[in-house]
């Protein structure tokens, strides 16, 4: 929605704002259902969900919970990264075998990854790798197109540079290929963070007595709509966490992109 | 100048290029010959599309010629080598790198040691009138110090013969004066042999020892004018000479500039 040069200029006011929005809508939330005569157990209010989180935290081990399933995801994310972008640069400076492969490639990207969940708990078990593996495929696919797009796209008169220098093949792909992949792989592995989440809650739905997916399915069970807000804002932080650590090393790396191109949300 | 040494020559050259679905195949050039002496700037000027930067890309070794061969200092050219470095309309500078690394680039592909590329990229820099301007990025400089900055990485590399494909052209009229002065005097600071393409009439006459005419498409060069004019090292002097008129007169005529029936090929 912003970007760093809106960022820059982010001013007290705009600060205050933004923070009146926010009680503005916790307000709403803690009054406005009663107002509707919706009961609390179809819709909780804010302190509500703020003692159950507490409770949570005493009696059902949510840090543990949240630890897990934060530790699939930065495992699902980096795994898949890499794996993405290794395939997108081999498929990227091998035209002949990105044509082999494409219709396999399409067919995998066009089928839902996380109904690969029950598949993957039944191989593993109730483990965390069914929930990685799933994380790991469903980041796969940005990052691999990504790649693969900006690959393609490189100017061949940067390449001709190259060769006019007598580079070799791994110089043009080091010096020259792969940086100009670098904006595009940032905005694969922003969605791929966002994504990771959502492969490992699946896996956690379908299966095993871990994680914040599991919480969901228990409080579900138990018919605590408190427990399963308290999961969902969770998720949300480690979420917000993910795509922020992705942000920040973006700008570290891609310091050298002009600024108004530069997109951080 | 006859006796002195010839740096780059094309004997005979043809490039056909094949099209794969259709079979059908376009001769870029056809049978081109010429030769550049040791500190020679020669400027190809031809129609668009006449295969000015297909011959370009041959000098580099790019491209191999389909017939006929091409020389660099008397050794035929199979592929790229170290003796030529090309500059294109487009500054090519790599975003994510400094002025100063760009420079440094084809030195840095070449095996340099730092500090060497350093010393010779920080004086190339200076000399281009880039001071001060070293640890700037690409897009942080104007289009004229950016080809300024392209021009000090092509010498960085220090070639024998320098391909330049329409340098200037993407400048507007007075950054490309100046920038066509400094090119003149380094290239005759530093004895630099060019081939030089331009579209720019006044400019090949402003900037060489010679021009040579392409027909178009298949190209093939129909005429050789010598420019029999003092100051190559100074084309605004040169500029203000009467007989440039006369010149750009006679290639006008070549390039059948003005006539009905070719308007808006050019």
């Amino acid at each position: 929605m912003s970007n760093a040069a809106a960022n820059s200029s982010f001013t007290a006011g705009m600060v205050a704002a933004s923070l009146a929005v926010l009680v503005i809508f916790l307000a709403a939330w803690q009054w406005l259902p009663g107002l509707a005569n919706i009961p609390e157990f179809i819709l909780p209010p804010p302190t509500k969900v703020w003692a159950e989180f507490l409770r949570m935290l005493a009696n059902e081990k949510l840090m543990t919970h949240t630890g897990i399933t934060a530790l699939e995801v930065v495992a699902g994310f980096i795994l898949g990264s890499l794996l993405g972008m290794i395939i997108g640069f081999a498929l990227g400076v091998s035209p002949k075998t990105e044509l082999v492969l494409s219709p396999y490639l399409l067919a995998l990207q066009i089928a839902p990854k996380v109904a690969f969940a029950p598949l993957f708990v039944m191989w593993m078990g109730f483990t965390v790798y069914p929930k990685i593996l799933v994380a790991i495929l469903i980041v796969f696919f940005p990052v691999m197109v990504n790649v693969l797009t900006a690959i393609r796209a490189v100017d061949p008169d940067l390449v001709n540079l190259g060769r006019s220098f007598s580079a070799s093949r791994w110089q043009i792909f080091s010096m020259i290929e792969y940086p100009t992949t670098l904006p595009p792989l940032f905005s694969g592995l922003r969605i791929g963070a966002t994504l990771a989440v959502i492969g490992v809650v699946v896996g956690e739905l379908v299966g095993g007595n871990m994680g914040l997916g599991y919480l969901l399915t228990f409080g579900e069970g138990q018919g605590n709509t408190a427990m399963v807000f308290v999961a969902i804002i969770m998720l949300t932080i480690i979420g917000i966490a993910a795509y922020g650590a992705v942000v920040l090393a973006e700008r570290r790396v891609l310091h050298w992109v002009p600024r108004a191109q530069h997109q951080t949300v | 100048m006859d006796s002195a040494a010839v740096r780059i020559d094309f004997n005979n050259v043809t490039k056909v290029f094949g099209s794969r679905q259709s079979g059908e195949t376009v001769t870029a050039v056809k049978n081109v010959t010429l030769a550049i002496r040791d500190g020679e700037v020669v400027s190809l000027i031809g129609p668009s599309g006449c295969g000015k930067s297909t011959l370009l890309n041959m000098g580099s070794g790019l491209y191999l010629p389909s017939e006929g061969v091409v020389h660099v200092d008397g050794k035929q050219v199979t592929g790229p080598n170290r003796q030529v470095a090309f500059m294109l309309q487009k500054d090519l500078l790599l975003p994510w790198r400094s002025i100063r690394a760009n420079v440094e680039l084809g030195l840095e592909i070449q095996g340099a040691g730092a500090a060497e590329r350093r010393e010779k990229a920080l004086a190339l820099i200076t000399k281009c009138h880039l001071g001060g301007f070293e640890n700037h990025f690409p897009h942080q400089l104007s289009g004229g110090m950016r080809q300024r900055a392209a021009l000090a990485r092509t010498l960085a590399v220090d070639p024998l013969v320098l391909l330049m494909d329409e340098p200037f052209s993407a400048l507007d009229a007075q950054t490309k004066m100046i920038l066509q002065q400094d090119l003149a005097r380094t290239l005759a600071e530093e004895k630099k042999t060019a081939l030089f393409i331009t579209h720019d009439l006044v400019e090949s006459i402003a900037l060489s020892d010679r021009v040579l005419v392409m027909s178009r498409r298949p190209g093939t060069i129909i005429e050789e004018i010598v420019v029999d004019l003092p100051h190559r090292d100074d084309p605004m002097q040169r500029r203000r000479l009467p007989e440039v008129g006369s010149y750009v007169a006679r290639l006008m005529e070549l390039l059948h500039i003005g006539e009905p029936e070719t308007a808006g090929h050019i």
